[in-house]
Order: C-alpha cells, then structure tokens, then sequence
C-alpha cells in the first residue's frame, strides 16, 4: 500500500487516481500510523512552502516522513519535492524537511515566462531508479516558480529553462523527488510512478 | 546559451451540453461519441497535451453535471485538464478544481467581476487562473474584447484588457479571434502577435485554422505557446498526431 500523504494543499486526487489506474492500492492519509505501515510514501503538493510546512508540522508528521524515509522509498512531487531539501526561500526563509541538502529558490530564467508552465524534456545527469525505461528527452509537465539548488550529485534529471532547472533528485538510497508532475505526464508519467512502486515490492 | 525548452502546445477543445458531447462527431475508435470522458480519452491518446472542456450548458443543474464529467475524465485521463464555461464565483473555482481539473477559464465572469480573478489567483495560484479573451477588430484597427459569443461589445481594448489580467494575477491567456473563428483561413497572427507582445504570460491562440500550415505558422510568427481547436479535431480533419508531426517537421519544438 502506497500513502498519499496529505497535507491539507493542492489536489491529491489526480496522484491518486493515478495510482488507481496503475492498479496500485493506495490510501489518502495524514494519520502517522497509515504512514508507518505503507510500503511507500508519495508527498505531493500544490502551493506554497511555507503553508505546506506549517501544516505538516502541524500534522505533527515532520519525524514521521523524516524516519519512514530511512526505510522505505518516498517519493516528493512539485512543492512535496521541494519540501525534501532543507530550507524554501518563498516568501520567507523556511525550514524544509531536511533530507536532501540544498535550498529552494526561484528559477532564475532571465526574460522568461515565470511560472515554467508547460511541457519540457528531460536531460539526464545521476539517472535514478524511477527512469528504467524512459529515454532522455521524454516530455514531462511542469507548473512552478521555484526550483531546487542543490549538488550535482542530487540530481538525476533536469530540464533547459533560462538555467538547468533541478526536474529529479535523488539521494542515493530511499528519497526521491520530482519537481515535475508524473500524474499530469501522460504514458511517460505513469510508467515513472510504476516504476516508484516497483521499488516499494 | 540555455534558452526556453518548453513544447508548444496542441490543445483540442470539447463543447459539452448537461454532460455530453454537442457537435456531430464521427469518431470510429470509441463506443460513445457523446460522452466527453471518452473523447477525452482518445485525445490523450492521441497526444492532446492538455484538454479543454467547454461547458455551453445554461443551467444550474448543468453545472453540477459538469464537475461530474470531470471527476470521471481524472480518473482516466493524466495530462492537464481545463474547465471554461459558466464560472461565475470563487464556489464554482472550487468545485471544478476539487473534481480534478488543474485550471479554470473564466470569460465574462472576468469581465463583470475582475476582481474575481484576483481572489481566484490568490485563493488556488496564479497556474490555475485562465482568462479567455474574445477579441474582434475595431474600425480603428485596435482589437475590443466582446461577450456572449460576439454579441454584446464590452468596450474594452483586447491589449489593454490583457495586461490587466495579467496584473490581477490571470496564468495564462485563451485569445480568440472572433474575426478568424470559423473561417479556417489561420489563426489571426496580427492579434495573437499583440497580445503575446503585451503580456509575459502564457497565450494559447484560438479560432481559425483549417490546416497543418496554420498551426507552424502561429508559433513561427507570434509567441504563443499553445494552439487550440475544436471541430477541426472533432471532425477528424486532421489528428494531433498529423499536427504535432507536421509541427516537428518545421523544427517547432513538440512533444511527440
């Protein structure tokens, strides 16, 4: 069983009904013990940093996510993505989750289109696990303003956007992120999220 | 240099009526032409990069059959979803949104209310705000901003009007050029060209094409980011898949 972990923003739905579609049993929760019991957890997110922070400490879910992440994959999607690092500057400077090192700050794409909406191919850099049968240049849908600066070594993916901008990370071991939306990629997007739940079997 | 990578857009547009399909569609490969969560899904399937619902329908009850439609296309459908038609108030933002669409359009409602898109921009993010514009030529050569499908002229300069929604918060632009709709002699370049010129947010040009050459020749000649159409697609004149190869063909960034 896959958590969605709610976090009162965005719309949870669309990761859901995802999952559903790829026949993957899933369940919308903000209760620690669904949490510790899933195989796999999925942060999604729409919004701003420091909201979503507040209600997630709020939750009282900040350690919960934090130990989970040492033992079973998790995955961030958009501002749950960026929630991983460890501190957002939107709006304010705020605290993260701390388990990738790096900050969130706005894209600095000079004369471009803020926020990067649309759809962008992917380059890779330390591909993950998540990309086993997607090719570089795969379409993914992006929606944000702010982006993830982090180490090189982090990034599995990223996209040309004025700068390259920081599409996929991960940590090496269980914590995985995408800045861009799997549930809004279409084929491509479900086959990313298939392979996340593989790796929770 | 690192420039700006992102596709252009192919967006087909269904008008749906009390929760059908309007428009006599001869689709082959689906069951049900009628139903909008199944041409959704032959869109997607197609290579749709986003999907339109335009809800024509006049009454309450109609409505409330709309956000149905969508909460069913969301569970099939996994490219972004946009709901125009009939949005009058924050509560309708709300339902069409907690349904599954990722964006809402609003027209008139904009028009009467336009600090409704500003509580709409603040309350659900800028990305989920689209405002339609439809534009028709004015004797002096300027573009006005008309309502009701072109029968009543609000007085309002189409540049004008755009920036402004941008300034209130609006995501992205659906300009339809009343002059070029229906004709399928091309999208109106001068008009897309102005707007996109005006504004530093996403434009998605509609109204008139009636060919591959029309859909290379908006992104060669203005800075829209998408193309929308809706009986071209409808009437199997053409395919995403025929538009998005011609598109790649042209050297116009698509994905495919």
């Amino acid at each position: 069983m896959i958590a969605v972990i709610d976090c009162n923003v965005g719309n949870l739905f669309s990761v859901k009904n995802a999952l559903d579609f790829i026949g993957e049993k899933s369940e919308v929760t903000s209760d620690a013990a669904v949490i510790e019991k899933a195989d796999a957890l999925i942060l999604p997110g729409v919004g701003a940093f420091p909201e979503a922070m507040r209600e997630i400490n709020k939750l009282g879910l900040v350690e919960t996510i934090k130990n989970q992440a040492k033992k079973k994959p998790l995955l961030g999607i958009c501002l749950g993505m960026q929630m991983l690092f460890d501190y957002g500057y939107e709006f304010e400077k705020c605290a993260g989750l701390g388990l990738i090192s790096g900050e969130i700050k706005t894209i600095p794409a000079e004369g471009l289109k803020i926020p990067h909406m649309g759809w962008n191919s992917l380059k890779f850099k330390n591909p993950s696990p998540l990309l086993g049968g997607i090719a570089e240049g795969s379409y993914f849908y992006f929606v944000h303003s702010y982006m993830a600066f982090t180490e090189d070594k982090n990034i599995s993916t990223y996209v040309d956007y004025g700068t390259e901008v920081t599409a996929m990370v991960w940590d090496g071991k269980y914590v995985f992120g995408s800045q861009c939306h799997p549930e809004k990629s279409g084929e491509i997007g479900l086959a990313l999220l298939k392979n996340f739940c593989r790796l929770a079997d | 240099m690192i420039g700006n990578n992102l596709a252009k857009r192919i967006v087909p547009c269904l008008d749906v009526d009390m929760g059908r399909v309007v428009k006599g569609i001869n689709f082959i490969d689906i069951k049900d032409v009628g139903d909008p969560v199944e041409c959704a899904a032959l869109y997607d399937k197609q290579g749709a990069d986003e999907i339109v619902f335009l809800d024509i329908t006049a009454t309450h009850e109609g409505r409330g059959t709309m956000a149905d439609v969508v909460a069913r296309t969301a569970k099939k459908v996994f490219v972004p979803l946009t709901v125009g038609g009939g949005i009058r108030t924050i509560d309708d933002f709300k339902d069409i949104l907690r349904a599954g669409a990722d964006k809402v359009s609003v027209n008139s409602a904009a028009v009467r209310d336009k600090e409704l898109v500003a509580r709409a921009a603040d309350k659900f993010g800028n990305q989920c705000v689209v405002v339609a514009i439809d534009a028709r030529r004015r004797a002096d050569g300027g573009w006005g901003v008309v309502i009701n499908g072109g029968r009543i002229d609000t007085g309002l300069d189409a540049i004008e009007w755009a920036k402004e929604v941008e300034r209130l918060g609006c995501g992205e632009i659906l300009l339809t050029s009343m002059d070029a709709d229906g004709t399928k002699n091309g999208f109106d370049i001068a008009l897309t060209d102005a707007i996109c010129k005006s504004v530093n947010i996403p434009v998605i040009a509609s109204g008139g094409c009636g060919k591959l050459e029309h859909f290379s020749q908006v992104f060669e000649e203005t800075g829209a980011d998408a193309a929308l159409a809706a009986s071209l697609f409808h009437y199997r004149e053409l395919t995403i898949g025929e538009v998005k190869n011609h598109l790649k063909e042209k050297h116009i960034p698509v994905r495919i």
